[in-house]
């Protein structure tokens, strides 16, 4: 039976905790919106890449010559994944649901035969794969001191990603993410990169809304491809860094929501196991002084 | 057919310009091109340089660009470029920043030498040459810039 006096350190103590979470839960709140704002902002360039892609893509795939970047190196054995996660914890599952799907991803392969790279953004990605996987990191890109991920930061992991095909290190480049569903729902994603994965639905779309078909290319339509195709990467790196950024505020919301519920909850029990107990103890003295005053 | 065409100025992380124009003077690859209401659809990619929106009422505004591309279409031009400023905006120290990006470009495409094929280093000088060319048509001097190492 703890005494009174730890009883009262102790509610003490969950009461300040309380009171961080429920400060964390605050700005992470304020923090989804401006990712949320960010990531609405990058949508029309995505989008209209997207389009443009689609319409080349689909006309240029299997194409002789297309480029690697599209046709792929005709090999799929080496794999390079990019693992995408945060620089910080205390943010629910948010973390090890992408580390869990790479690494069921990167289990799979090497069944399969199959040799697997990994490259990781995020401080966590990299804690979290150390101990399996180390021997097969090939670049980790801190972001620790970015404030906000920016277009440029997504430019040099494209960077990185392409400049390490353009070597040979790989054949096919896998991002994972977390896509923002909603403030209490963030889906793990996996995305493939390189080889470009050529999208029919979109690719009709563009056809059906704006006559992709019946554009015409200055320079040609490879020109424009081979000079697409790196930013397209960019760009999808960067869409993937935002709703990380967005599913990682929601989920560390929904994180400190809950452990502000559960510090409430604990701060109940010990109030009332603390009253109890002061009652206990005052009944008692109060035996002790009528049982001493009859025996007189 | 309308006198005026949608233009967008798009960089990847927002939309920067949404204005109704008359004409867009567009520094294509190729060469510079206009774009009016009732343009054929074109995609075409831009070099470093300046485009210039006239709007409704025959106002031009100039922004600056470091390449990217733009989607035609007969009634909307979307400009998709990775960094765009208007020209007041364009001071030296912006411009100095896209020249030592530019440099940085040469100098890695020269790194990587031979596998990268002399195409490469090619367009890199060449973007090296464009930006130049941007600086001083308005009024930058583009030696300040320090050459990064």
């Amino acid at each position: 039976m703890p005494s009174l006096k730890d009883l009262k350190n102790r509610i003490g103590s969950v009461r300040n905790t309380r009171k961080i979470t429920k400060a964390m839960q605050m700005v992470a709140a304020a923090k989804l919106r401006r990712a949320q704002d960010a990531a609405e902002a990058a949508r029309p360039y995505a989008d209209r890449m997207a389009a443009v892609m689609a319409g080349l893509t689909s006309a240029a795939a299997g194409a002789e010559g297309a480029p690697r970047l599209l046709a792929g190196t005709g090999d799929d054995r080496r794999h390079l994944l990019v693992v995408l996660t945060s620089e910080r914890g205390l943010a629910g599952g948010f973390n090890s649901s992408i580390v869990k799907l790479a690494r069921q991803r990167a289990e799979e392969l090497r069944g399969e035969g199959r040799d697997v790279t990994i490259m990781t953004v995020g401080k966590k990605a990299r804690e979290q794969l150390r101990r399996d996987y180390s021997d097969r990191f090939v670049h980790h890109v801190d972001l620790s001191e970015v404030k906000r991920v920016g277009y440029e930061n997504a430019r040099s992991i494209a960077d990185e990603i392409l400049n390490r095909f353009a070597a040979g290190d790989y054949d096919v480049a896998t991002l994972f993410y977390n896509r923002f569903e909603s403030v209490i729902s963030q889906v793990p994603t996996a995305r493939q990169i390189i080889p470009a994965v050529v999208d029919d639905a979109a690719a009709d779309g563009a056809d059906a809304g704006g006559a992709s078909g019946l554009y015409d290319y200055e320079p040609g339509e490879e020109a424009i491809l081979a000079e697409l195709l790196p930013r397209s990467i960019a760009t999808q790196v960067f869409a993937a860094l935002l709703e990380n950024a967005a599913s990682e505020q929601g989920a560390r919301m929904t994180a400190m929501d809950n452990a502000t519920r559960n510090a409430g909850d604990m701060i109940d029990r010990l109030t009332t196991q603390y009253n109890r107990s002061r009652q206990a103890a005052i009944t008692k003295e109060l035996i002790e002084i009528i049982s001493g005053a009859e025996a007189l | 057919m309308a006198d005026t065409m949608q233009f967008d100025l798009v960089s990847p992380e927002r939309r920067l310009v949404s204005v109704a124009a008359r004409e867009v003077r567009l520094p294509g690859t190729d060469g510079d091109l206009t774009a009016m209401p009732g343009h054929a659809a074109t995609i075409v990619t831009l070099r470093p340089g300046m485009v210039t929106v006239v709007d409704g009422a025959g106002t031009a505004t100039e922004f600056a660009v470091t390449g990217g591309f733009a989607e035609i279409n007969g009634d909307s031009v979307s400009l998709l470029a990775e960094r765009g400023h208007p020209r007041d905006e364009m001071t030296q120290d912006v411009f100095n920043e896209m020249m030592q990006e530019a440099h940085r470009t040469r100098q890695a495409a020269e790194a990587r030498g031979d596998d990268a094929g002399a195409e490469v280093v090619a367009s890199a000088v060449k973007l090296l040459a464009d930006m130049q060319a941007l600086g001083t048509h308005i009024g930058l001097d583009p030696n300040q810039s320090t050459v990064p190492d």
